[in-house]
């Protein structure tokens, strides 16, 4: 039998229930009531000892967001949420804000264990201090677990304060540098930008906070991991990071969440600022919860990221292997608005079984020479549709602008799609836009090649795979460049023979 | 004692037509046997069959690879039980550097036979002596799988992964094709290298030029199809004096 | 309930349903016909003109740029059939039968319908509507079912056009040039609709030029429907030269059957907004079709080509190519989108969109979008926006050559690429030099 057309018989006995970490932490949750109201608004904003300004930013988004209809024009089809049946605040009981990380639930502790977090960053979070020079090589990584609502711990604050570098949750942000979280929140993103990030402006609970002050580099990898525990609660988190002038940071942002009959909202939102010659470098393996063979279940994903070139030769650069959701909606941006700013997509994005994916970037040049560049790499299979969105713009006035964009998409079986759908727009005559797409399937002739080698369907499609995104791969962060290509493997199990 | 390779009364169609017309055709081990033919008689797609290439459909016949019935098995089945096919076009895989591809192909065979994988150190120096006696320039191992290669370097690659897999039957489809005397002869030295007794070759090609630097044991003639005549490596020579038009006549 | 006023704000809305009310009772065609174009009517009326939130119309919002909708042309009288005699004429080596539409009416005394070949029948459609012919019958409006407002419109109030039937096997040498000329010295809206049908094996070139006289802020919908049989083979050429003022929506709804071959290519020049829509439905395997565009826009022109290839089964292979030049303030608008059935393996499909910008208030927005549901196929798209190389153009005067022909010898291999498809020698010489033209006009 042709080895596609028993791919084909194996695709239909996927169990796409393999989720690795569908798992549920047993731990006492201290929950807000069931529903979205001002007063639950309030109840947040009390919770976490906001100021007064920070309440009426709140509420103003959400009296807004009451005026507000969803979208519905991206690619994907998904039962109205009941955004009255939700839990908006879900933190886990503990007493009045840790003083050591002994002080943190062991259950909670033991979940980061479940979920593979990096030797080192258990090692981290357990408490342990490496001495100097005693570490195996690369750089050490500052982690900030966010569970459910809050923050769970933040390490190495003492030694990035030495730097100047703020990384605290956004809470306490709130409590200890009011001025600067005021100054830039809601700057890039603003609470009317679209319905999901009003919400996020209303009910936002907790997120990273990052300033890297004047001409630092930030000495290590910041990092946080998300993970949705409680039924029915939706995740907000907010994240504000500013690279004032001439520093550098680079951040990563991991998610895993628990499976789930119910749908799960996330929607977050993030807000990067970069000034004059400083860039960030913002990273993002995601692997929420997929929902199950027939599409139940799963994490519904819909995310603002948008980063702000403001200064001259500022740079963002964006990466993301998406592996999960249900359904995913994110569009991470850049507004390159400083003179020779630039703005760069990398991106990996795997759906299988009944996924459905509507991801892509926008590229908005307004600054003279600025340029972009986007690779995203598609891969559907299973039942699934996968979908580049994308937007690259020139202004009149950004002259000199550059950008080239290359997507392609991988199908795997004949039951799913890829579809890519770009918007180039250039105002001016000094624009140059290259933009290039491709859609196939893995060749018959490749996949027998490496067969008649000795690799399984399967080992062959993994290792084609690789090499088809391999150029967004180079892109991460060394320790985490591996962990991206252990979980597309995983995403791709049982989609071939 | 069991022949290494065994086809009784092969019958093949491609695409609902007839390629294969009831081929026969036994190989010892140790032993080293020539398959010409003119164009269109078969010779590529007798080298797919055996290696289970999908849309070849095999209408009767059987083929038994140390007396085990091949066709029944996967084409990754087969490379493991130590089954080689040197491609006349090999293929090019963006991304994947040659020393990943021959790596994984290297520990999937070995976990299919319950052997123990090799270290990543351990194999690159293998890697390396193979490359080095091929004349292939190391740097060539890390880029990716064929991708530029001219038509000299990819048949030399294709010998490297022989030399590295370490099979018991190689079939070489036109290994000669598209390269000038110097490639051929590096080729050449490669695949002699490689003989030994407890190793068969079946060697594909259209010219003679090839056999006098692999020296066949036997010589089959293929037709139409099917093998009309087999012989000594004098048949080679006779082949090149007289061509191949009076089996076709014959075949016909 | 009265769908005609109930969701029509705008004053061109409000005067189009005035029209349709008007003209009903007088638009050929009764029975079916005239139950096909109310349930049009109705749906046009229930979404208004398309506007920048219908993501089809993203680009150009017809609802914004259309400020009032002309009365209807009145039949052409003498004077008017008069100017019109020297339209669209093409280089004399260009050896077409002239089929001549005035005012959106069919003239046959201007037209060449002497010696048909055997096999060809030629026919004005409000004749054929009124007739009741049978061809008209079951294909009018089926070719290419779209939800578009633009040809619901046109369904609606189209009053002539050309019914053309080739029948199986037959060869025609001869190019059908169908000339549709605005001669109307006051604004006015012209509506056709015309149907061409090419039965299995049978190869037919067809020339379609639009032109009108420059000032005049008159408004063309025009619709081919084209069924291209199995086996069949058709060219199709046509020639937007509109007046400096006009509006030129333009619908193409092709459905091609197996192992047929179509290339289609589109010269604009002219026309203030230009709407070219093409809809081509692959119904049969291997098929290939080659469809190009040029465009050469200047001033405050607004072109905009959106090309929907539909691959409804697979084996079939697709190039698409345009290419424009954009000069002045002008805009110019891609939108293709590749589709790929569920079980259409085998597609091979490939788009190509590229603008060149002129001057500083150029702009030009591609949209290649591709939706593949089958995974053995090898689609793909491209698109460019850039200026002329300025390497090359160094290289030009530094032999000698002025900046002006430097350019225009550059822009001309640009276009170049586009227009060397054209099958018949003598039109894409006429076409070139139409281009040298516009370049010398450029100062």
């Amino acid at each position: 039998m042709p080895a596609v057309q028993e791919t084909v018989e194996q695709v239909r006995s996927i169990d796409v229930d393999q989720y690795k970490y569908g798992f549920v932490t047993d731990i006492e949750s201290e929950k807000a009531p069931k529903g979205l109201s001002e007063d639950i608004v309030r109840f947040i904003s009390a919770k976490k000892s906001e100021p007064e300004w920070m309440l009426a930013w709140r509420l103003d988004a959400y009296r807004r967001w009451l005026t507000m209809k969803e979208p519905t024009w991206a690619r994907v089809d998904y039962p109205s949420i009941d955004y009255q049946d939700l839990y908006y605040y879900a933190a886990p009981k503990t007493k009045a804000a840790p003083k050591s990380l002994d002080e943190i639930d062991p259950e909670i502790l033991k979940t980061y264990e479940k979920l593979g977090i990096p030797l080192r960053e258990q090692e981290l979070l357990a408490g342990v201090v490496r001495e100097e020079g005693s570490d195996t090589g690369g750089s050490r990584v500052a982690v900030d677990a966010v569970f459910d609502s809050v923050s769970v711990a933040t390490t190495f604050k003492a030694e990035l304060a030495k730097a100047g570098v703020i990384f605290c949750p956004i809470s306490e942000a709130l409590r200890d540098h009011p001025d600067l979280v005021r100054k830039y929140l809601g700057t890039v993103v603003p609470t009317s930008d679209n319905y999901f990030a009003t919400l996020n402006s209303a009910v936002f609970s907790d997120g990273s906070f990052v300033y890297v002050p004047e001409g630092v580099r930030c000495p290590m990898e910041l990092s946080t991991y998300f993970r949705i525990n409680e039924q029915k609660t939706g995740q907000f988190e907010r994240t504000l990071i500013i690279a004032d002038k001439g520093s550098y940071v680079s951040y990563l942002e991991g998610c895993t969440a628990p499976r789930r009959d119910e749908n799960q909202l996330h929607a977050a939102v993030v807000e990067l600022i970069v000034l004059d010659d400083a860039e960030i470098k913002y990273s993002t393996v995601q692997n929420w919860y997929p929902g199950d063979a027939e599409g139940k279940g799963g994490i519904f994903n819909f995310v603002t990221k948008r980063g702000d070139c403001r200064g001259k030769n500022a740079k963002i650069s964006w990466t993301q292997v998406e592996t999960g959701s249900a359904i995913t909606w994110k569009y991470p941006s850049c507004i390159l608005r400083g003179d020779n700013s630039r703005g760069e997509f990398y991106s990996i994005a795997i759906s299988n079984g009944r996924q459905q994916v509507d991801s892509g970037t926008k590229m908005i040049h307004l600054g003279r020479n600025t340029s972009s560049r986007i690779i995203s790499k598609g891969i559907a299979a299973g039942r699934s549709q996968n979908t580049y969105r994308g937007l690259v713009s020139a202004h009149a006035r950004a002259t000199g602008t550059r950008n080239f964009t290359n997507c392609d998409s991988l199908l795997i079986g004949p039951h799913c799609g890829a579809h890519t759908v770009p918007y180039i727009e250039a105002k001016n005559s000094s624009t140059v836009f290259e933009h290039e797409a491709t859609t196939s399937k893995i060749s018959d002739e490749m996949l027998f090649y490496c067969r008649q080698r000795g690799m399984s369907a399967e080992e062959a499609t993994a290792l084609v795979v690789n090499g088809f995104v391999k150029d967004v791969l180079q892109q991460l962060p060394m320790e985490f460049a591996v962990e991206a290509q252990k979980l597309i493997a995983i995403s791709l199990e049982g989609s071939v023979g | 004692m069991i022949p290494l390779l065994q086809i009784k009364n092969l019958h093949v169609e491609v695409g609902g037509r007839k390629i294969l017309n009831g081929l026969d055709l036994v190989v010892d081990k140790g032993k080293v046997h020539a398959i010409m033919g003119p164009n269109g008689a078969g010779k590529s797609t007798l080298s797919y069959v055996l290696a289970g290439k999908p849309g070849y459909e095999v209408t009767d016949g059987e083929v038994l690879f140390d007396g085990e019935d091949v066709l029944a098995m996967e084409p990754d089945a087969r490379a493991a039980r130590g089954l080689f096919l040197a491609f006349q076009y090999p293929m090019e895989i963006p991304g994947v550097a040659t020393l990943t591809f021959l790596r994984t192909a290297f520990n999937a065979q070995r976990k299919k036979r319950g052997e123990p994988e090799l270290s990543v150190p351990d194999l690159m120096k293998r890697v390396r002596e193979i490359a080095a006696k091929l004349d292939i320039n190391p740097e060539m191992l890390r880029r990716p799988l064929n991708v530029g290669f001219s038509g000299g370097e990819k048949k030399r690659n294709e010998t490297l992964q022989m030399a590295l897999l370490e099979p018991r039957l190689c079939v070489l489809d036109e290994t000669d094709s598209g390269l000038d005397i110097d490639a051929l002869k590096v080729v050449a030295d490669g695949v002699n290298r490689l003989r030994s007794p407890e190793r068969g070759f079946v060697v594909i090609t259209h010219y003679q030029r090839l056999l006098n630097h692999i020296v066949p044991d036997v010589v089959h003639v293929l037709a139409a199809g099917r093998v009309v005549r087999t012989g000594g490596k004098e048949l080679a020579l006779e082949l090149e004096a007289t061509g191949y038009a009076q089996y076709q006549a014959e075949a016909a | 309930m009265n769908a005609e006023v109930r969701l029509l704000k705008t004053g061109a809305e409000l005067a189009l349903a005035d029209t349709f009310v008007a003209a009903k009772p007088t638009l050929p065609g009764n029975g079916d016909v005239a139950a096909w174009r109310e349930a049009a009517f109705e749906r046009f009326a229930l979404a208004g003109l398309p506007h920048r939130r219908i993501e089809e119309w993203k680009y150009t919002d017809l609802r914004a740029l259309l400020r009032d909708a002309k009365p209807l042309a009145s039949p052409p009288d003498a004077s008017a059939k008069k100017r019109a005699a020297a339209a669209g004429r093409l280089p004399s080596d260009v050896a077409s039968r002239r089929l001549v539409f005035v005012d959106g009416s069919f003239v046959a005394e201007l037209s060449d319908l002497a010696g048909l070949e055997p096999g060809l029948s030629v026919r004005s459609m409000a004749q054929a509507l009124a007739d009741g012919d049978p061809l008209a019958a079951t294909y009018f409006g089926r070719v290419f079912p779209v939800r578009d407002a633009a040809v619901d419109v046109n369904a609606a109030l189209m009053g002539d056009g050309a019914l053309i039937h080739i029948a199986a096997g037959v060869v025609i040498e001869r190019p059908l040039h169908l000339v549709f000329a605005t001669v109307a010295d006051k604004p006015a809206a012209i509506f056709m609709r015309s149907l061409v049908v090419v039965e299995k094996g049978a190869r037919v070139a067809l020339i379609e030029s639009h032109q009108g006289a420059a000032g005049i802020d008159y408004q063309v919908n025009t619709a081919l429907e084209l069924v291209v049989d199995d086996e069949a083979s058709v060219d199709h050429v046509k020639i937007v030269n509109e007046g400096t003022g006009a509006l030129h929506v333009a619908s193409l709804m092709a459905t091609l059957g197996a192992r047929a071959k179509f290339n289609d290519f589109t010269f604009a020049t002219g026309g203030a907004v230009v709407r070219n829509q093409l809809f081509l439905r692959f119904a049969g395997e291997g098929t290939t079709a080659d469809i190009r565009g040029v465009n050469l826009l200047t001033g405050r022109q607004h072109v905009d080509t959106t090309l929907v290839a539909d691959h409804a089964v697979g084996g079939c292979q697709a190039r698409e190519l345009f290419k424009s030049v954009l000069d002045g303030e002008a805009r110019g608008v891609f939108q293709g989108k590749i589709t790929v059935r569920p079980g259409a393996q085998k597609t091979d499909a490939k788009m190509m969109s590229r603008a060149l910008l002129l001057s500083e208030g150029a702009e030009a927005s591609h949209k290649p979008e591709l939706e593949i549901f089958a995974d053995d196929v090898q689609c793909g798209h491209g698109a460019t926006t850039g200026a002329l190389d300025g390497d090359l153009k160094f290289y030009l005067m530094a032999r000698g050559i002025p900046a002006r022909e430097a350019e225009a010898l550059l822009i001309q291999a640009f276009v170049g690429e586009a227009v060397e498809a054209i099958g018949d020698e003598a039109l894409r010489n006429a076409l070139l030099d139409t281009a040298a033209g516009w370049l010398t006009s450029r100062g």
